[in-house]
Formats: structure tokens, C-alpha cells, sequence
């Protein structure tokens, strides 16, 4: 019996506040006229271009725009990338380019100067190539390169 | 400069423009301001409807603006206020026949002969909504406490930025105290937050607005509509006075009232 209140009044919050929240999902996207559908399409090309260049953790993935008001939305995204060597090799393969390095678990997030993508690009397929084994990956997953 | 021009503008039909107006138009009147209210919901007119002077229209905007008639002839007195003026829009005509600037020519011709020029502008963000605006010093924005109805609003509160006539003003209408309590319906707090914009109005919905429409005698008239009284107190805050945001709910002592319907914030945003 006492649940058909709680019930009650947690339907009608939830009626409450289901317009809130797809008010604030429909006006993100009215306020930039970016439909939902082709912030998606964005989102995949970001993510194609970024490929070509480096290996994306694609899991742990997340741009999503930000709303604050009518005029300062921004598109707010985190692109980690997949481990591909250590945090030393890779500072030594940049000669100082590589700007920041955070170390987490299990990946890495690397901000580089895109002009020196390519060289250091270069540098760390040699760097690969000379190693004998391939770093450990997921089965489950299809191995994700460089093209 | 004399008069002020203020536009009622919404975005989506049907959420109370043309009450506003009317009711607005009256409030300023008994207040003792000279008024003049403009239909130009060209094609579709009904503001004379609810206004109660539909048939006393003679000439109407587009006459006036195409020179059939002169100004004071398409200007229909009401008879119990006679500070009070309706210039009706053109029931037949096409809607390009006028242009913001003959709207913004027209206004300038009024202004120093009264204090408020209202203007009720069509549903949409086409040519009738842009001629609207265009001699607008102040805009009321009106809604409903509903998605759609939001998301109009805000695209206009958006347009109106563009067109230099932002930020206006809020007028939350037809929102229901009793299902704001119970979480079925947007608050105004609600309302403003997401839109981030000033409120000016909080009008109820209201079981005396459709009869007052249908015999042309808006609820302003009357003392005891509650929404009467919410389009009284914007009137008044129209002419610069500080009215507090009425209580429209029967529980709750006056603050848990007040707080419940719009979050216990004032109305700045
Ligand atoms: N506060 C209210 N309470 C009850 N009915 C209302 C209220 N405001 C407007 N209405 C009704 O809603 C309908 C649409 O209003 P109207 O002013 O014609 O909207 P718009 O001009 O924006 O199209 C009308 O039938 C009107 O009587
Ligand atoms: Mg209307």
C-alpha cells in the first residue's frame, strides 16, 4: 500500500523530468542546429581522421557536446589512445614533442603537436618493427593499427 | 519617443499570444495608459475577436499601410476604455502585403500620441513574425510549460539575439500549480532555467479565459480571475512597478507557495 505513493510520485517526477531532460538534449542541438544525427556523423569522421594518425582506444571514447547557455556551447572531447609503446620510448621517439603524458592503467592519452605527428609517427613504427613481439592485445577485440 | 512598443511573440501557435495581448492592452488601459494594440497576424486575424470589437472594423493594417485609409481611421476605440486602441489585421489579404519597415513607419507615427503600442505577432519565425519585431523596444515571449512549446521559445529568444531585439521577456501561461506539485508539469524555475532568460508573468491556466474569449470580454475585465490577475500584475510590471510573483496554490503557507511554483528564486535568472 505505501508503495503505490512512492510509486505515484516517483512516475510523476519522472514526467517532470523527462521534459527537462529532453528539453536540454533538443535545445544543445537547436542552439548549434547540429542534429543528433549528424554530430554522430562528426563524431566518426573526428575519429576516422584521428585513426589515420594514431590508434584510438574506441571503448573509452567520449565527445559529447556541452551545454551552458544559448551562446558558449563547446564540444568537449576525450580521445585515448591505445598503448602503443612506453611512456619512455615514446618521449624518446618525440625529442621532447610530445607534450604531455598521462599514465593510467592501461592506456595512455598523448597530446602531440600535430606538425611532428608524422615524424613521430615514423619513429615509433621503427621503434615497433624492432621489437620481436607484438604488445599482448585483446582477442575479443580486432587489433586496431595504423594503417 | 513616447510609447513603448512591445511585441507578443511565441514561436508555436496556440499557447496564449493573442490572450495576452488582449488582456495586456486592457490591463495597460484601466491602469490609465494610453494603448494601442496591433494584430498583425495578417490572414488570421482574431485579435478584434477577443477584444470584443470585431464588428466594428472598418479598415485594418493592410489599409493603412497600402494608404485605402488614414491612421486614425483604421484605429477602433473600445468603448469602455477609451484610451484604448485596436488596429485589426487583414482577414483576406496576402501576407507579404506588409514589411517591417511599414511596421516600423507605422509605429513611429503612434508613439507620441500614446505610452504602450502591443503587438501580436503571428505563430512561426517567418515574414508576419519578423514584421512583429521590427519596431519592438521590449518583446514578451510567451509559452507553455511543455517541450514543444519550450523549445519554440527558445528558438526565438535565439532569433530575436539575431535580430537585436534580445534578450525580452518571459511569460510562462496555462501552467497548472496543482501538477507542478506533483511533478507532472515543468516549473516556471524550470522554464527559465533551461531558457536562461528574465520572467516577466506566470499566468494559470484558467477555466474563465475560453468563456471570457468567446463573449469578447478578457478575463482582465473581470476582479476575481486568478488569470486576470497575473496579466494585471505584468501590466504593472510593464509600467515599472515591482509586483511580487502571485501565489497559486491553496496549500502551503505564502513562502512554500511561492517556493514550490517557481523554486524560491526571484526573477532574475
Ligand atoms: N491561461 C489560460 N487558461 C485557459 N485557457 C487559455 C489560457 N491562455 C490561453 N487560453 C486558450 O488557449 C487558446 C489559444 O490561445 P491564443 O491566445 O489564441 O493563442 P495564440 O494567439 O498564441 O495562438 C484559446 O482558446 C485561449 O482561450
Ligand atoms: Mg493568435
Amino acid at each position: 500500500m505505501s508503495g503505490f505513493f512512492d510509486r505515484l510520485r516517483g512516475r510523476d517526477r519522472g514526467s517532470k523530468n523527462k521534459a527537462k531532460e529532453r528539453l536540454q538534449f533538443i535545445l544543445v542541438h537547436d542552439r548549434i542546429s547540429l542534429p543528433p544525427e549528424q554530430l554522430a556523423q562528426m563524431k566518426r569522421e573526428i575519429l576516422e581522421v584521428i585513426s589515420k594518425y594514431v590508434s584510438i582506444d574506441e571503448e573509452h571514447v567520449d565527445i559529447a557536446l556541452q551545454p551552458r547557455d544559448r551562446t558558449s556551447n563547446k564540444l568537449i572531447a576525450e580521445i585515448p589512445f591505445k598503448r602503443r609503446a612506453h611512456p619512455e620510448e615514446v618521449d624518446e621517439a618525440a625529442q621532447g614533442e610530445i607534450l604531455d603524458v598521462i599514465d593510467e592503467d592501461e592506456e595512455e592519452t598523448v597530446r602531440v603537436d600535430p606538425s611532428r605527428i608524422n615524424e613521430i609517427e615514423k619513429q615509433m613504427d621503427v621503434d615497433e618493427g624492432k621489437q620481436d613481439e607484438q604488445p599482448a592485445q585483446d582477442p575479443t577485440k580486432p587489433s586496431k593499427t595504423t594503417d | 519617443m513616447g510609447a513603448k512598443v512591445i511585441t507578443i511573440t511565441s514561436g508555436k501557435g496556440g499557447v496564449g499570444k493573442t490572450t495576452t495581448t488582449a488582456n495586456l492592452s486592457i490591463a495597460l488601459a484601466r491602469l490609465g495608459k494610453r494603448v494601442v494594440a496591433i494584430d498583425a497576424d495578417i490572414g488570421l486575424r482574431n485579435l478584434d475577436i477577443v477584444m470584443g470589437l470585431e464588428n466594428r472594423i472598418v479598415y485594418d493594417l493592410v489599409d493603412v499601410v497600402e494608404g485605402r485609409c488614414r491612421l486614425p481611421q483604421a484605429m477602433i476605440r473600445h468603448k469602455q476604455f477609451p484610451n484604448l486602441y485596436l488596429i485589426a489585421a487583414a482577414q483576406t489579404r496576402d501576407k507579404t502585403a506588409v514589411s517591417p519597415s511599414d511596421m516600423v513607419a507605422l509605429t513611429r507615427k503612434l508613439r507620441p500620441e500614446h505610452d504602450f503600442i502591443l503587438i501580436d505577432s503571428p505563430a512561426g519565425i517567418e515574414r508576419g513574425f519578423r514584421n512583429a519585431v521590427a519596431p519592438a523596444d521590449e518583446v514578451l515571449i510567451v509559452t507553455n510549460p511543455e517541450v514543444s512549446a519550450v523549445r519554440d521559445a527558445d528558438r526565438i529568444i535565439g532569433l530575436l539575439e539575431a535580430f537585436n531585439r534580445g534578450p525580452g521577456q518571459l511569460i510562462i501561461n496555462r501552467i497548472k500549480p496543482e501538477m507542478v506539485r506533483r511533478g507532472e508539469m515543468l516549473s516556471a524555475k524550470d522554464v527559465t532555467d533551461i531558457l536562461s532568460i528574465r520572467i516577466i508573468g506566470i499566468v494559470p491556466e484558467d477555466e474563465t479565459v475560453i468563456p471570457s474569449s468567446n463573449s469578447g470580454v478578457p478575463v482582465t475585465m473581470s476582479e476575481n480571475s486568478r488569470a486576470g490577475q497575473a496579466f494585471m500584475n505584468i501590466a504593472r510590471r510593464l509600467t515599472g512597478e515591482n509586483v511580487p510573483f502571485m501565489q497559486l496554490d491553496a496549500t502551503g503557507n505564502l513562502f512554500q507557495r511561492i517556493a514550490r511554483l517557481f523554486g524560491g528564486n526571484n526573477s532574475e535568472t
